[in-house]
Order: structure tokens, then sequence, then C-alpha cells
């Protein structure tokens, strides 16, 4: 991708309880595209995406976060929220609302308070989001009345609801059934066709390899490869990161990795 | 709204209740200043600042427990089972043991303040963020059991039989013979507490994502929770002073409303209010109704209720309770 950088990311460093999570970690990525961070469990993925969003505390993080030439740090909690969008791990909700009122919540950094009231531009950007992630037939239903997949979906349509120039999105697919996982992926491919950068934190490689433009590989708190999926999960990276084979094809016009057996 | 129109009637019943008994035709003429003289008096001057209070405090318990519930995302928070009375009473135990000031002074609702906030503040440094149902209501029973040794031990120590009374007092929990300066005690701190919570009700809706995505959706979290934990200090330190540890409204009203409006922990504030009000309204008039021996504390009336509905709730949370333990 030889478009400009857009997220700029400069010596980033995160300690928390005096251990450090992440170290000297840099990299660029370009306004649009999907891109799929991977890396063992305890390599920093969740830490990184956090200290994107700036959710850590001021004092654990050290190094620079630009976005379209602003530095993140001096950004206040709404003009962050507006650029953004975060969807954490697990995402639950602890009420029974209706699936549409938590879409709605996504709104929040442009000003919306009531799910009941919402401005009619608000109530347009929160029917895209719905159409997008295929939640509309639901709309009206309590989340927790929904199936861990519908609740996915609404997690994301919330998400989508933003409207920010970035996704940051916490294992999104983790505990989902194939055909979900597959369609989750399918939705932020097309966000971030649509002009969005989407950064997604994921443990499966087939899914990253056949979906992300670029992978960025973390290892024990280091960025260790950064590229297109044929660049970044090598079988060199591949077995000094994951420990593991894999076996590679094509299938349909798109890349077919599946990790095979451990080294 | 319909919250509004029982309200207003049981305000009117309790006006009308006590050794001499009024209509409510009686008492709206009296309210309004006219009617007979002396059911002008008894309403206005006797009865009337105890029905503000009964309001007033019934109010601000059941915002306070719906405004905690918002908070920690969770249907079993509430001032009372956190020790946040019980350090408030504590407070204004003290103030008295020590003989620092007049029952009637402002050190009482300072010290009764300033003791729910240690108590709120400690509680939620205890069990620090995302915290379990089970370790929120462990901390909040340590917290309690300690005020109410410190308490006792004030009791214990005290030097005259008057001030072990007026100590005892504050554990029973009652709002009978209060004048308007009791009001004025209480009021401003109820008011500005109950101000504070009103004002992040959006906040609370957030919240329901959990405390990272509210906060990634431009919510300060830090800030909401001092907050909730200073309106919740003013408010309820601000009603003990005058009427004691009044227990479980803060509890019981928002379940009460939660069938009505919802689950929205927004929309759930003011009718929690509406609800508490209600509820300690009617447990001040059946204190005065119910024939016994010694007149009842309202306070005792709310626990013996209140303590059967937690159980229930236990009960029904069983499975989450079990869950948080894991």
């Amino acid at each position: 991708m030889s478009a400009p950088p857009f997220l700029v990311v400069e010596g980033l460093g995160v300690t928390l309880a005096a251990r450090e999570v992440l170290r000297e970690v840099s990299f660029a990525l370009p306004r649009r595209g999907l891109v799929a961070l991977v890396g063992p469990n305890g390599a920093g993925k969740t830490t990184l995406l956090r200290a994107l969003a700036r959710l850590l505390p001021p004092h654990a993080v050290h190094g620079t976060v630009t976005l379209d030439g602003v530095d993140v740090g001096t950004l206040s909690i709404r003009a962050r929220a507006l650029r953004f969008a975060y969807l954490p791990q697990g995402h639950t909700v602890s009420w029974p609302l209706p699936a549409r009122d938590v879409v709605a919540l996504g709104r929040t950094p442009h000003g919306a308070t009531d799910p009941a009231r919402l401005t009619a531009a608000d109530a347009a950007a929160v029917d895209r989001a719905m159409a997008a992630a295929d939640v509309e037939s639901f709309a009206d239903r309590r989340v927790t009345e929904l199936s861990g997949g519908e609740r996915s979906r609404v997690a994301l349509a919330r998400v989508l609801a933003v409207e920010a120039p970035v996704i940051l999105a916490d294992e999104p697919i983790a505990s989902l059934d194939p055909r979900y996982q597959i369609e989750v992926m399918a939705t932020l491919r097309r966000a971030a066709d649509g002009g969005v950068l989407v950064v997604v934190v994921t443990h499966d490689l087939g899914l990253a390899a056949r979906f992300a433009d670029q992978v960025l590989v973390l290892d024990g708190g280091r960025l260790v490869a950064q590229g297109p999926s044929d660049v970044a999960l090598t079988d060199a990276i591949l077995a000094d990161v994951f420990r593991i084979t894999a076996f590679r094809a094509g299938h349909d016009g798109g890349v077919v990795l599946v990790p095979w057996s451990p080294q | 709204m319909m919250l509004v129109v029982v309200a207003a009637g049981l305000a009117i019943i309790s006006l009308g209740i006590g050794p001499v008994r009024l209509s409510p035709r009686a008492v709206v003429t009296a309210l309004g200043g006219g009617g007979d003289a002396i059911a002008e008096v008894i309403v206005r001057e006797i009865r009337l600042p105890r029905t503000i209070l009964a309001v007033a405090i019934g109010a601000i318990l059941g915002l306070s427990g719906a405004a905690l519930q918002g908070l920690l995302r969770n249907p079993l928070a509430s001032p009372d089972l956190f020790g946040a009375p019980q350090s408030a009473a504590l407070g204004a135990v003290l103030v008295i043991a020590l003989g620092a000031a007049d029952v009637r002074s402002w050190a009482l609702p300072a010290a009764a303040i300033a003791m729910a906030f240690v108590s709120v503040f400690a509680l939620l440094a205890i069990a620090g963020r995302n915290a379990s149902l089970l370790l929120l209501i462990l901390a909040g029973l340590a917290l309690s059991s300690l005020a109410g040794a410190l308490t006792s031990l004030a009791l214990n120590l005290s030097p005259n039989p008057f001030a072990a009374l007026e100590i005892s007092f504050w554990l029973l929990g009652s709002i009978e013979d209060r004048s308007f300066r009791h009001v004025v005690l209480a009021l401003p701190f109820i008011i500005a507490g109950g101000a504070i919570l009103l004002g992040r009700r959006h906040a609370f809706r957030v919240l329901s994502l959990g405390e990272e995505a509210a906060q990634s959706l431009g919510i300060d979290v830090a800030r909401v929770r001092l907050s909730v934990i200073v309106g919740v200090a003013l408010g309820v330190g601000g009603a003990v002073a005058v009427s004691g540890t009044i227990g479980f409204i803060g509890l019981v009203a928002p379940h009460l409303v939660r069938p009505l409006i919802g689950p929205d922990p927004a929309r759930l504030l003011l009718p929690s209010a509406l609800a508490g009000a209600c509820l300690l309204l009617a447990s001040d008039v059946a204190v005065r109704l119910i024939p016994a021996a010694e007149p009842l504390k309202v306070g005792v009336l709310t626990s013996i209720i209140g303590v059967p509905f937690f159980l229930y709730l236990i009960m029904r949370e069983r499975r989450s309770l079990g869950g948080a333990a894991t």
C-alpha cells in the first residue's frame, strides 16, 4: 500500500504494573484498509489497541500516536471518541436494552444522549449501521435475549454507528460459529472498502490472511512483522512467533492459510 | 406520571393521619391557609415538615440506589448494602458522643456527609474496577459492620443515659416530630446530591456497555464515579443527619419501577426517586396506623419489609452471584 500514512505510531511503549507490555512499537497505516493484528496470547495485542484509543492511564504510555497529523494524546476525550471507535473484547451489555438503543449509544460522541430522541442525522447513522451489520430484523428485541452471534453483530453495529475514521475491534469473532465469523469479517471488510481504517485483533490466521490488506505481527510486546499476508505470515515467522507450520493454497482468487501442526 | 399521583395522594394521607385525624379535604384547605385554625396549625406546623422529609428522604434514597445500580451495572447495588447510611449515622453519633455540637447544628449533616463519602469511596476503592457483585457485597458488609461496631463503641462509652438515648435514635431511624429546622438542615444537601446524580443519567446508559466501551465513547468514567460518590454522600448524609438510618428503600425502589419503566438505567432515576418517596410516605403512614405499645420507628419497619425483599433478590440473582465467584 503506497497511500500516504494516516495513523502513525512511533516508539510506542506501555508499562502496566511495572511490566513492560509493549516496547518500541512503530508503524504507519494508510487512511483505508483492513489491518489484522495477530500474535500469541500475551503478545500485547489488546494493549496496543487500548494505547491507540488512549484508554490506558497516560503515565503508562510513552511514544506518540498521530492521526492525520494530529497528536492523539492532545485530543479531548470526546474528540478522541469521534476518531476511534472501539469494540472491546467480550462486549457484554449489562441491562436488557433493545438492540436499537444499544446501537444508538454509538452516537454518544456526536452528542446524542437519549436513544428515544435522536436527531435526524443520528437516526440515519444508526439505520446505516444496523443495515451494514444486518441487525434490522431484531432491532426491537432485548440484547440479552439474542444469540451470541446476533449479539456480536449488534456490538459491531454500535461501533459502525460512531462513523469514526478508525475502527479498533478486539477479537470480534472469538466464540462465534464459522458463518458468523465470516459475516463479521466481511462487514469489517466492507467498512474498510468504504474508506475506514479497520484494525482487528484475531487469533484466526486463516481469516486474517484472507480478509486483511495488511497484517501486523506482535510477539512479546514487539512488532516483528508488518505487510501483506505473504510478507508478514511467512513460514519463518509462523515458526518463530507461533511455533507452527501452515498449509497454504489458493481458492476463489483468495489466499488460503491453515495452521497445520506445532513445531 | 402515575407515581406522581400516588405520591401526592400518600402525602395528603400522611398530613391527615395522627392523634387528630383530618379528612383529605380538610388537609387541602388547611394547606391553602383556609378552614379551621387548629387544623391549619396541625397540618402546616406539625405534620408538613414530617411529610416533606418523608418525600425528600425517600426520593434521595431511591435515586441513590438507582444511580449506584447504574454506575455498577448491578441490580443488587444500593447505599444500604454498601454501608453508606450506617457510616453517615456513625458520623452523626460521633458528633453527639463527643459533645461537639447541638443536635440541630450544621455539624451533624457535615459529619454524616463526610463519613458517607469516606465509606462509598472506600468501598469502590477496595472493590476496584469492574468489581464482581460478590466483591462489592463483601466489601459493603465489612464497611457497614465496621460502622456498626464503632457506633456500638460510642454507645458503650457514652457518659450519660441521655447521650445513649440520642445515639440509639440514629440506629432506628425515624422522621416523627421533625420541625422546619430539620427540613432546612437536610433539604439543601438532598437537593444538591439529587441534582448531581440526575445530571449523570446519560452516562449510566452508556455505562451499560461496560467501563471500557463507555470510556471509548467519550464518557469520563473516573469523573462519573467521583460525582456519584459525591452525590450519594451528600444526599444520604443529609438525609441520615435528620432521620437516622432508614434502610432498604434504595435497594427496593428501582426494582419496583423496573417492570413499569424498562431496564434503561437513565430513565429509571426519576421514577426510582418517586417510588422511594412513595415507599417512605407509606411506611411512615403505616407506623402511625399500626397499634403498638410504643410508637414504631419507620426505619425499623422499612428494614423488616426490606430484608425479606433482599433475600428474594438474592434468590433471583443466585446464578450471577455464583458466577461472580469464579
